[in-house]
Parts: structure tokens; C-alpha cells; sequence
């Protein structure tokens, strides 16, 4: 099971006719999915559409009986080429990813894909994970629908429209024969709506109506002459078709206002946040009746020229809201207006800002600087400057009051994750090693890259790190260090890391964080994960073997004494070639969503639990924190100091901790100080444990009471 | 029906918080109504550890008043349109407030006044906490209605979990359009914890009708036991001095014995007298040192730290602190590693000095790191016995350097008293750097003891520059935020020279 069920949700996946769907948006794309009747899906983990490989696996029994084949795909690449059932075959299929880095992995196939041209409708669900609560460099997907000439669906954020897009997007794909990609912002896949459902429809070739015969036709492959062919193909016929498609089935809509010599083009993306700011500034109702007519392209990619022209002509101005850079839609609609020579003032990147997420904020002063350069004398203006200038007003009196800015909090590692233990070794082993360069990777351990640890020196992408640091290692005087995640390692890092460092006899040190799953993903399952149902349980350490690397440990990544010995030894040692640590511990949250029921249960049960957790003598702690800037678990914080003497907070355990033991093992390999304790609670003790615990506590008390008593205290609160 | 808005709720929790099924029953709640509503959030990344917000949006009309029109909700909170903000901790209300999301003519903003310390306030090596009062304030200042309280020791006093407390809350404080039953049926319907989180539920409801009075006790242990010394205290030093005094005597007393705790009313005389000569006001500098000299007499030796980990009060202390009941039994095993350089504080300076000097030709500390179960009687022995050193004490090497640190640190404060009391008061507070064990400490004696030398004993020798306190404070303030000793090295560098009052505010910065 990963990190979320959704076994009760997926149970939304079978309404029919005339019943309405209550839930989130990634759900209800899936729903989507098995209403257009798909014979395969598959995809890669990655937020904002973790939840819908989730879904998918949750849902298998569902798609069992209907025949559909799901594929939890090793990559975006992989799931790309999975597509390729709809070229020569009437399939309809249909992938997920994170984008744009997933669409990055995957463009090699998605390429030769949208040239060879699909006769199924393939579908490409991205997450397009922009702005607020994104993990990834920020860029477009815009930009691969253009060059590969595939078509980009950007629907309005709720989940009627988003389900027509998927299902329509299917036809669109067949009707021009093209791939389609539909783009979902992180709070679209997240939005719970509803919307009236249809019957599921059980495909027409899947598991259980197989093909029978083969179809071969040189046009669809990817080598010449065919893709001269297939380049004209895309401009000649399936562009002209794709356009003809999208204005006969209205998938763009055109909404009318009062204040028609002006208008908003805007991507289906931003019409609720363009809408919430229209409302606020007195130009719209509650129910999308705005006095600004409004044009919302629900298809970013290609544009339909005649439906804007029709839109922008007798307009004085006209306002393009196009979240993220460059501003291909703007360029686009220029190029359009021009050519069908109407001069109607275009503004966009002049009133709201080129890059960054457009939030509402953002798009609400956008829109009243753009009533303000077109708005003099329309009343209808009246009431924007005084909004921004009460919310000016309003932000200034909070930070006036408030003096310093919040502090941020950065993700990072939970608590007892295995993987802290490894930087707070590496922090360590820097202390005699020297300072040394640290490639990292994609995953949970990135954060490593942030408070406390701030260690890491490049990231390259998913994987890639031991590929990034073979110009490094060479040109350094002492051996590079790169850390991977088992996550990144399967999905890429064997290949372009490992099997590149072995053939190119690379001596460098690379750290395998073995935690059993993809976990910053939601802890999908990976060929190593050991927990779980139906899995290879493949051993990282037997394919390093494998692939002829001599030197593998594998540590146990709490004991960090070990762990920074064998670091010592891998960046030190004559062996030439690739030193792999496998660093192993499963992770944390997998391990408590296990234990934790357990657990709780056999206390219930009344059995004998016993339960470790670590604490701080206050009166021992000194109040410098070094304990926390070694480690930065959660659950290792600070309280006010007790001693009315001293005024630095001291150093405090709370009821989150797990009793990994980190505390404990920093502050003996750093040699920090005598404050931590452990103590295990024993729930349920037997005859036994009660008899040694009262004679210790016998003979304890007895020599407490024969020297003086401490100055009592009074606890404070 | 034109005019209908939608109530717009913005939840700032922390990754793990279970705002996640807050949200939940709220949106339950409202389509079980039948009233449209549309809710969204960002974790991505955030659910590990970070700040995360979810956010709701009811429109106050039963979807079938509506006559089949669609209400468009936003996926964003926009500033000024907001009816509900909550927050699990108090700096995500202040996040809020400093967005723009609580505004006077509508926001409601029901908050928990208690502190999860954002990473960069707690690994600050001195206080790095933000002041949550100014949040307070702010949140009187702006919110429409403010409902602020401490409901983290409000869920630990029930045994209930915040997020159903949140519920009860939101669902009592009149701000949706549906009755509080509504609510409770969401939970019943979740079938989670059900009873559990009813009765967190319920208190919710009565908190947000009359939120309970924070308790005024502050954190700070108060010495319950009175010291025969008071009455010496009361003779000898200035009135201003007596409540440290009656904290640092008994304290003195139970560290070494009575002779030494008169040593500190010695000292802190002379202090006194040296204030009174250079007509001072008294008290002026003997406060604060008083303070830092009580702290740094009661230094912690092996002797102490055994000391405490062995008192009778100690298994209660960490029974509160683990939050273990009454009859279940408890192990402890302390992580103790001392070495050589410790070992060798315990002998008398000779031989100290010797054997540290031995241990730092080999590059050693021979560090040994024990596992001791204070719970068994063997492992309790032998803390206990080591306790029982106090007697050694003032032979030991420790005790040797730490007198002397102390005496010429006292030195310097009288000289430093008869000529510019700023500068005194900022040496009283030099000793703030002398904490913690191991290599902690050492980095912190050492930097103390740079300042000491390169700036406090020749400014004192010859004239003080104008702005010598400036630049003390400065150093004392940049090695106590931050433990980066190339910053501190480079600062003290420019300390020394004849540097410009502009430049030493400018390296301050």
C-alpha cells in the first residue's frame, strides 16, 4: 500500500448513467479515462499526479473486469513508449507524469510518437507542477506541444469540463491522428468537485478481446523517408484537422460581457482565478458572468486563428492571460491579429508579470492595472483602485506590526527517516575528510540541500547524479561524493550512472539511499521494495555485483559511527573504481503506517510492548543546539529554558519522536553532550519486569536517601 | 441571488497534521447539505515537514435554489475575500496575516497560540525564536473576530486531536451556513476514530463560545527551599541582586557546599562596592553578572552531569517528559562518551595538564562511548559514585582553570566598572559563550577567551575606543547566532584593528 489508500475513493470509479461523482480531480480523470473506454494505462509517480498512479493501482480490480491493462511504468520514458500501442493499433491509451521533468525523460519517445502519428487515441495526463508547492525548475510544457506538434488541452479547473477534455481530447486525438497532452496545475489535480458520470465503457481490443493479427506500415516509422512524410503529415493534414475539430466542438468558449470593445483571452487554466479577481474588482458575479466578454482557451496548443480574430476585432483592447514564460500565446495572438490586420490593443506581460505563478493576487492587480491603461472614463472602473489600494493598505499594516518576516518553513526529513542519519555521518566525516563535493539526485534526500544540513552541490535530475559528477571527480583532489535515492536508481541512475562509472573505470564514492520506495513521491512501489504485495524484491547490492562493481557496503544507516568509518574508507582507500555504499533503512513513515496499528492493538490486547523514546536532561542541556544543526529531526526541538538562570531555550523531545535513535548515536559520534537518554516505556509489563523494576527501584531509592536532598523545585507550570 | 459570495475558509496547517481530513469533513459537511463547495490544496513537497494550506470554498445557497446555475469558486485564496483563516500553530497565522488573508471587515481567524519552532529558530546556537506576541497583536489588529488560545495544551489536558477540536471550532464560530449537527454527522460518516474525535469535536464547540484563559505560569523552575545564606545575601549585596540569590545559593550549596556559595556573595560584593565607587546606580552591572557567575560556578563536570541523572527526583522528571503513566515500568539508558579530555578535568591540574597534553601529541580523545542503564543498580552505581566525587572537586583541573577564568573575568569587570559601565555590562554577558561539552565547548572557551584577550584585556590596559562596546556586543551577538567560527574569525579581525564605528556597524550587520 502507498503512503495514501484510496481503496474507499476508487470505489467512485464504477457509478453509471445519471449518477454524480464526488471527489478529487485526479480521480475524477480517471473516471474520465474508463468512461472513453481506454484499453491501457500507465505512468510515472510524481506529484501533483502521485494520486492518480495510486488511483490506477487501487483501481486494478476495476480495471480487471473491465480489460484494462495498467502498467506501472519504470519511467516517463517508458510510459511514452508505451503509447505505441496506438499507432498501428484502434487503442486508446493513456499515461501520466509530473511535468515538465517527466516530459524532459520522456521526449525521446514522445518525438518519434507524435511523428509516426497514432490511429487510438493516446493521452497524456501532466501534472504541471508550477509555482506554489512545486518541487521542480519551472518551465512550460507549452513548448513541447509547439516543437513536436502535439496538442496541449489547458481545461477550466472544474471537474466537468476537465472530464469533456479528457474525453474529448480522445477524439481529438483520433480525428487528427496526434498524441494529446492535457495539462493539470497543482490545485486542479487536487480540486474535490463533482460532476454527473457516465457508464464505464469496456474497450473494444483489451486483455479480453486481444488483437489477432499484426499491422505493418512503413509510413509510421521513424526513419526516412517516412518522416519526411510524417513532417508534412503534421502540417498539411493533422494541424488543419486538429483546428477544424476543436472549432466544430466548441472546445474553446467565448462568454459575452456588456463591456464588449473590451475582452480577456486566457488559458481554460486561469478561468476560475481570472473570474474570483473579476468578482472582487465589481466585474463579475458568483456564477461566471463577467461585464468583460471573455475568451477561454481550453486548447492552448494549436490556436484557432478565426476564433480569435472574430473575438479581438471591434475591440479597443484586449487582455492575454498567460501564466509562465516566454509568452508563446501572446507572440502567437500577435502574430494572429497582425496577419489578419487588426490593429486591437494587445496588452499581457505588460500588466501582469512574465514569469511566475499567476495566484490570485497576482492576476487581481494584473487586471486593475490593465482598467487602468484601457479604463479611463469607464465607470465600470470605478471600484478597482480602491480594492488594491484597502489590500496595500491592509499587507502594510501586518508587516508593520508583525516587524520581521515569518520564517519559512523548508521541507524536510520526518522524523526518524533513515535518511537524516547519513548527512549528519557525512556532516561529520567532513570534520577530518575535508570539505568535498557532493552530487545530489532527486528525492526525499535532497532536502539535504536545505537547513540543517545545507550539503549538496548540484542537482542534475532524477538519477543523474553520479552521471554528474564524472567531469567533477577527474578535476578534484579528492573523491566525489554522489548520493541517489533507490527511486532515481531504477528509474535512470543504472544506467547513465552506474553502468557509465563501471565501463569508464570512474573513482568515485556513490551513496544508494535503500529506503524501499519511492518516497517523496507517496512511497510507490520500486524493483527493491521488499514490503508489499507482487514485487521482485530485486537486491541493489547484487546488481552493483552485477554490473562488476567491486567495492559495495552496505551500512545500516542509523549506526552512523559505521557510517562514517565506511565513508572514511570509501573516499580514502587505494581501490581504484566505483566505492557504492547502499545505504539501508526502510523508510519511516512506511515502517510507523505499518507498526503503528500493530502496536496499538497488542496494548489493547494487553500484550507486552515495549516502546523506545529519547528525551534531554534540561538541567544537563546547555541551550547550544548543536544536536539540532546535526540533525533537524521534527520531533528534536526546543522549549524555554527551565533554569530561571539562563535565558537560551534548551534542547526538548517531543511526543512525535519514534525512537530511531539519532538523537543519541549524533551526540555520541559527534561527541556532543551528555543530555540525551533513552527510555522505553515496557506497556503491559509482566510479573517479571515489575519485580526487577521494584527491587532496582528499592535499592535506587535507598541510596538516594543517604545522601542530601537537591534544592527541591517547583516546576513552573 | 446575484449578490451570493462564496465563504471562502483557508486552513495553514504543517505537513502530517491531518488538516488534510479537516478539510475533508468540512467539504463532507457541506455537500451532505447540499450546498456547492469546491476545496483544493498544495502538499507536493510541503507534507514532508513543511507549511502546507488547504482551501475551501462554500457558496451559501442549497444547490437546488440555484435553478441549475453553477457557482465558479476560486482555486486560489485572494487577499480581502477571505470569512475563516485557521491555523494549527501561531506562525501560520502570522503567514496568513502577512499575505493579506485576515482583513477587519469579514475574516474571522481562529489560530493556536502554541510554538513549532521553524528549523531556522531552533538551530540558532543561542535564540533564534521569533516573538509570537507581535502575531498576537497583529491578529487583535486585523482579524474581525480573533479567537487565539493555546490548543495544543488544550488537546494534550482532553487526550483529543487538534484537527476534530479545529472542527468543533469552525463548526460553533457561525461563520458557515449550516447547523453545528452537521458537522458531527461528517464525522460519524468518515468512521474514523469516531468517538474520539466527537468528543474533541464537542470541546471545540464549547472552546470557541468561551476560549479557555491561558495558564500565566511562566516556564521557569522557581527554588522552592529557602538558603541559610539569604540573610548574608540581604547584608552584602544590593536589593536588586536578591532574587538571583536566592535562586544561585541553593543552587551553590547543592553543586559544591556552603563556603562556595559565600564565595559567590564575595564576589558579587566587590562587584557591588565597585559599582557604588564609580557611582554607579547599584546593581547596574552586578545584576547581570551575578546571573552569568552563579550559572558558570555550578560549570558542568562529569560530577554534575552524574549528579543529575542520578537524583531521586530525576525518574519523575523523565516519566512528565515521555509522557509515561503511573505503573508502567520505564528503562533509561543515558548516552554518555566522555574522554580523555574529561577524564583528565577530574585530576589535579599536574597531572591533568600531563595527560591532556599526552592525549593532544597522539591526536587522540580516546572517547568511550557508554550506554549506561540509570535504571539497573550497577549502571545507577556508577553515576551515583561519581556524583559522590563533589569532594574532589576543587582539586580538579577544571575547577583550577574555571576559578581563574572567573577571577580575572571579575577583575576585568571592576576595572572595566570604573571606567565605562556599558562595556561592564557587556563583559558580565561574555561568559554566555561558555556552554555546552565536548568540542562544542571548546570552540565557545575559545572564542570567549579571543575576546578576553585580543580586545577586553588591552583595551582595559590602555584606553577603550569609543565604540568598544559596539564592537563586544557585536562579536558576543554573531557568535551566539551563528556557530560559523570563519565569520567570527574574520569579524574579530576587524574588531582589533582601528576600525571606523561605521565599518565595525556595517561588520555587525
Amino acid at each position: 500500500m502507498a503512503e495514501r489508500s484510496f481503496k474507499r475513493e476508487v470505489e467512485a470509479l464504477r457509478l453509471g448513467d445519471g449518477e454524480t461523482f464526488h471527489g478529487e480531480g485526479i480521480l475524477a480523470v480517471t473516471k474520465a479515462l474508463l468512461q472513453s473506454g481506454v484499453s491501457y494505462v500507465g505512468g510515472y509517480q510524481g506529484a501533483p499526479v502521485s494520486h492518480m498512479m495510486d488511483v490506477l493501482d487501487d483501481a486494478r480490480p476495476i480495471l480487471d473486469e473491465l480489460g484494462v491493462h495498467y502498467e506501472g511504468n519504470a519511467s516517463e520514458a517508458a510510459a511514452a513508449a508505451m503509447l505505441g500501442a496506438s499507432i498501428n493499433y484502434p487503442m486508446r491509451g493513456a499515461v501520466t507524469w509530473k511535468s515538465t521533468v517527466g516530459t524532459n525523460v520522456a521526449s525521446d519517445a514522445l518525438s518519434n510518437l507524435a511523428s509516426a502519428g497514432v490511429v487510438g487515441g493516446a493521452l497524456i495526463v501532466l501534472g504541471e507542477d508550477y509555482g506554489d508547492g512545486a518541487s521542480i525548475i519551472q518551465e512550460r510544457t507549452h513548448a513541447f506541444a509547439m516543437k513536436s506538434q502535439m496538442w496541449l488541452l489547458d481545461p477550466r479547473p472544474n471537474l466537468p469540463t476537465i472530464v469533456r477534455m479528457v474525453e474529448k481530447g480522445f477524439e481529438l486525438s483520433e480525428a487528427s491522428s496526434t498524441p494529446v497532452m492535457l495539462e493539470l496545475r497543482i490545485r486542479a489535480c487536487h480540486v474535490y468537485g463533482s460532476f454527473p458520470t457516465r457508464d464505464n465503457v469496456s474497450p473494444a481490443i483489451s486483455r479480453k478481446k486481444p488483437l489477432h493479427d499484426q499491422v505493418f506500415n512503413h509510413d509510421r516509422i521513424a526513419l526516412p523517408p517516412s518522416t519526411y512524410l510524417q513532417e508534412r503529415l503534421k502540417i498539411d493534414v493533422r494541424l488543419p484537422a486538429a483546428v477544424k475539430f476543436i472549432r466544430d466542438n466548441g472546445l474553446n468558449e467565448r462568454f459575452d460581457g456588456e463591456l464588449a470593445d473590451l475582452g480577456i483571452v486566457l488559458q481554460g487554466g486561469m478561468y476560475n482565478t481570472v473570474m474570483r479577481s473579476l468578482q472582487q474588482l465589481g466585474l463579475a458575479d458568483a456564477f461566471g458572468a463577467s461585464r468583460i466578454p471573455l475568451y477561454v482557451m481550453n486548447v492552448t496548443y494549436p490556436l484557432v486563428p478565426d476564433e480569435l480574430t472574430a473575438f479581438c476585432a471591434k475591440k479597443r483592447a484586449v487582455l492575454v492571460v498567460e501564466e509562465g514564460q516566454p509568452d508563446y500565446l501572446e507572440q502567437a495572438i500577435h502574430a494572429v491579429l497582425r496577419r489578419a490586420d487588426l490593429n486591437t490593443k494587445l496588452h499581457g506581460k505588460d500588466v501582469l508579470p512574465m514569469a511566475g505563478e499567476y495566484t490570485g493576487e497576482v492576476v487581481l492587480r494584473g487586471i486593475a492595472r490593465f482598467a487602468e491603461t484601457v479604463g479611463h472614463a469607464t465607470a465600470a472602473f470605478a471600484e478597482t483602485g480602491k480594492t488594491i489600494e484597502t489590500l496595500d493598505r491592509i499587507t502594510g499594516k501586518a508587516r508593520e506590526i508583525l516587524g520581521a518576516a515569518i520564517p519559512a518553513r523548508p521541507p524536510g526529513f520526518c522524523v526518524g527517516c533513515p535518511e537524516r542519519p547519513v548527512f549528519s555521518a557525512m556532516k561529520l566525516a567532513r570534520k577530518d575528510l575535508g570539505e568535498f563535493h557532493i552530487a545530489s539526485d532527486i528525492g526525499c534526500h535532497t532536502f539535504s540541500t536545505l537547513a540543517p544540513f545545507n550539503m549538496g552541490n548540484t542537482v542534475l535530475g532524477y538519477g543523474l547524479s553520479l552521471a554528474s559528477s564524472t567531469a567533477v571527480g577527474p578535476n578534484f583532489d579528492k573523491r566525489v561524493v554522489s548520493v541517489m535515492g533507490d527511486g532515481g536508481f531504477w528509474h535512470n541512475g543504472l544506467t547513465s550512472g552506474l553502468a557509465e562509472s563501471v565501463f569508464n573505470r570512474n573513482d568515485g564514492v556513490l551513496i544508494v539511499m535503500d529506503n524501499g520506495y519511492t518516497s517523496a513521491t507517496g512511497a510507490q512501489y520500486i524493483p527493491s521494495s521488499r514490503a508489499g504485495d507482487r514485487h521482485a524484491r530485486v537486491s541493489i547490492e547484487d546488481t552493483m555485483r552485477g554490473f562488476g562493481v567491486k567495492w559495495v557496503r552496505t551500512v545500516r544507516t542509523y549506526s552512523i559511527a559505521k557510517m562514517i568509518e565506511t565513508l572514511r574508507e570509501a573516499m580514502t582507500t587505494r581501490e581504484t573504481g566505483l566505492k557504492v555504499i547502499v545505504a539501508a533503512g526502510e523508510c519511516m513513515l512506511a515502517v510507523q503506517r505499518r507498526l503503528k496499528p500493530l502496536n496499538r492493538d497488542k496494548i489493547a490486547r494487553g500484550e507486552r510492548v515495549v516502546q523506545p523514546r529519547f528525551g534531554v536532561d534540561d538541567e544537563v542541556c546547555t541551550g547550544d543546539h548543536s544536536c539540532i544543526r546535526l540533525s533537524g529531526c521534527p520531533s528534536l526541538t526546543i522549549k524555554p529554558n527551565p533554569d530561571p538562570l539562563r535565558d537560551d531555550p534548551v534542547a526538548h523531545v517531543d511526543n512525535n519522536c519514534v525512537g530511531c535513535g539519532v538523537c543519541g548515536e549524533v551526540a555520541h559520534a559527534a561527541v556532543l553532550c551528555p543530555s540525551f537518554y533513552k527510555a522505553d516505556i515496557v506497556h503491559n509489563p509482566n510479573a517479571w519486569d515489575r519485580l526487577v523494576a521494584g527491587v532496582r527501584r528499592a535499592v535506587i531509592g535507598a541510596l538516594q536517601g543517604l545522601v542530601a536532598k537537591p534544592p527541591a523545585v517547583a516546576p513552573g507550570e | 441571488m446575484a449578490d451570493t459570495k462564496p465563504i471562502c475558509l483557508l486552513i495553514g496547517a504543517l505537513g502530517g497534521e491531518g488538516g488534510g481530513v479537516l478539510a475533508d469533513w468540512i467539504t463532507e459537511a457541506a455537500t451532505a447539505e447540499g450546498y456547492p463547495v469546491q476545496r483544493t490544496s498544495v502538499p507536493g513537497v510541503a507534507q514532508r515537514t513543511g507549511a502546507t494550506t488547504y482551501y475551501i470554498e462554500i457558496l451559501p445557497a442549497k444547490r437546488d435554489e440555484l435553478g441549475g446555475r453553477q457557482p465558479v469558486f476560486a482555486l486560489f485564496p485572494n487577499p480581502g475575500t477571505l470569512d475563516l483563516v485557521v491555523a494549527t500553530e501561531v506562525l501560520e497565522a502570522g503567514r496568513a496575516m502577512e499575505r493579506g488573508f485576515v482583513t477587519p471587515d469579514r475574516t474571522t481567524l481562529i489560530g493556536s497560540t502554541h510554538r513549532i519552532y521553524a528549523i531556522a529558530e531552533k538551530s540558532v546556537p543561542s535564540d533564534g525564536r521569533y516573538d509570537s506576541d507581535r502575531i498576537v497583536a497583529a491578529a487583535r489588529e486585523l482579524a474581525k473576530r480573533p479567537i487565539l488560545f493555546d490548543m495544543n495544551a488544550f488537546v494534550l489536558e482532553h487526550r483529543v486531536s487538534l484537527n476534530a477540536v479545529l472542527l468543533g471550532m469552525i463548526a460553533g464560530c457561525g461563520v458557515l451556513p449550516f447547523a453545528p449537527e452537521i458537522f458531527g454527522d461528517a464525522v460519524r460518516a468518515a468512521g474514523k476514530a469516531v468517538d474520539q474525535n466527537l468528543k474533541g469535536f464537542e470541546l471545540g464547540l464549547e472552546a470557541v463560545r468561551q476560549p479557555p484563559q491561558p495558564a500565566a505560569a511562566s516556564a521557569k523552575r522557581r527554588t522552592a527551599e529557602s538558603s541559610p545564606l539569604m540573610a548574608r545575601a540581604h547584608r552584602d549585596l544590593p536589593a536588586a541582586v536578591h532574587a538571583i540569590a536566592a535562586e544561585a545559593l541553593p543552587r551553590l550549596t547543592h553543586f559544591q557546599n556552603r563556603a562556595y556559595a559565600e564565595r559567590w556573595i564575595t564576589r558579587i560584593a566587590d562587584l557591588a562596592a565597585a559599582e557604588q565607587a564609580a557611582g554607579l546606580s547599584p546593581g547596574e552591572v552586578s545584576v547581570a553578572a551575578a546571573k552569568q557567575l552563579a550559572v558558570w560556578m555550578s560549570f558542568e563536570d562529569i560530577i554534575r552531569v552524574a549528579d543529575v541523572k542520578t537524583r531521586s527526583t530525576r525518574r519523575q522528571y523523565v516519566m512528565n517528559e515521555i509522557g509515561a503513566r503511573a505503573g508502567q515500568v520505564i528503562q533509561i539508558t543515558e548516552f554518555l562518551k566522555p574522554g580523555i579530555p574529561e577524564w583528565a578535568d577530574l585530576l589535579p591540574p599536574g597531572m591533568g595538564r600531563r595527560l591532556r597534553g599526552w592525549a593532544e601529541r597522539r591526536g587522540t580523545a580516546a572517547n568511550i562511548g557508554l550506554h549506561i542503564r540509570s535504571d539497573t543498580v550497577f549502571g545507577f552505581l556508577l553515576l551515583f559514585l561519581l556524583a559522590r566525587l563533589r569532594w574532589w572537586r576543587p582539586r580538579t583541573l577544571r575547577f583550577a582553570e574555571e576559578s581563574a577564568d572567573i577571577d580575572s573575568w571579575l577583575a576585568a569587570l571592576r576595572a572595566a566598572i570604573a571606567r565605562d559601565s556599558a562595556l561592564a555590562r557587556e563583559i558580565a554577558e561574555l561568559p554566555r559563550l561558555r556552554k555546552g561539552y565536548g568540542d562544542t565547548r571548546t570552540r565557545g572557551v575559545g572564542k570567549y577567551a579571543r575576546l578576553m584577550a585580543d580586545l577586553v584585556t588591552p583595551w582595559l590596559a590602555g584606553t577603550p575606543p569609543a565604540d568598544a562596546t559596539a564592537r563586544l556586543q557585536s562579536l558576543r551577538r554573531l557568535a551566539m547566532a551563528d556557530a560559523d567560527d570563519k565569520k567570527f574569525e574574520s569579524l574579530i579581525q576587524q574588531m582589533r584593528g582601528e576600525d571606523s564605528p561605521a565599518r565595525v556597524k556595517a561588520a555587525a550587520e
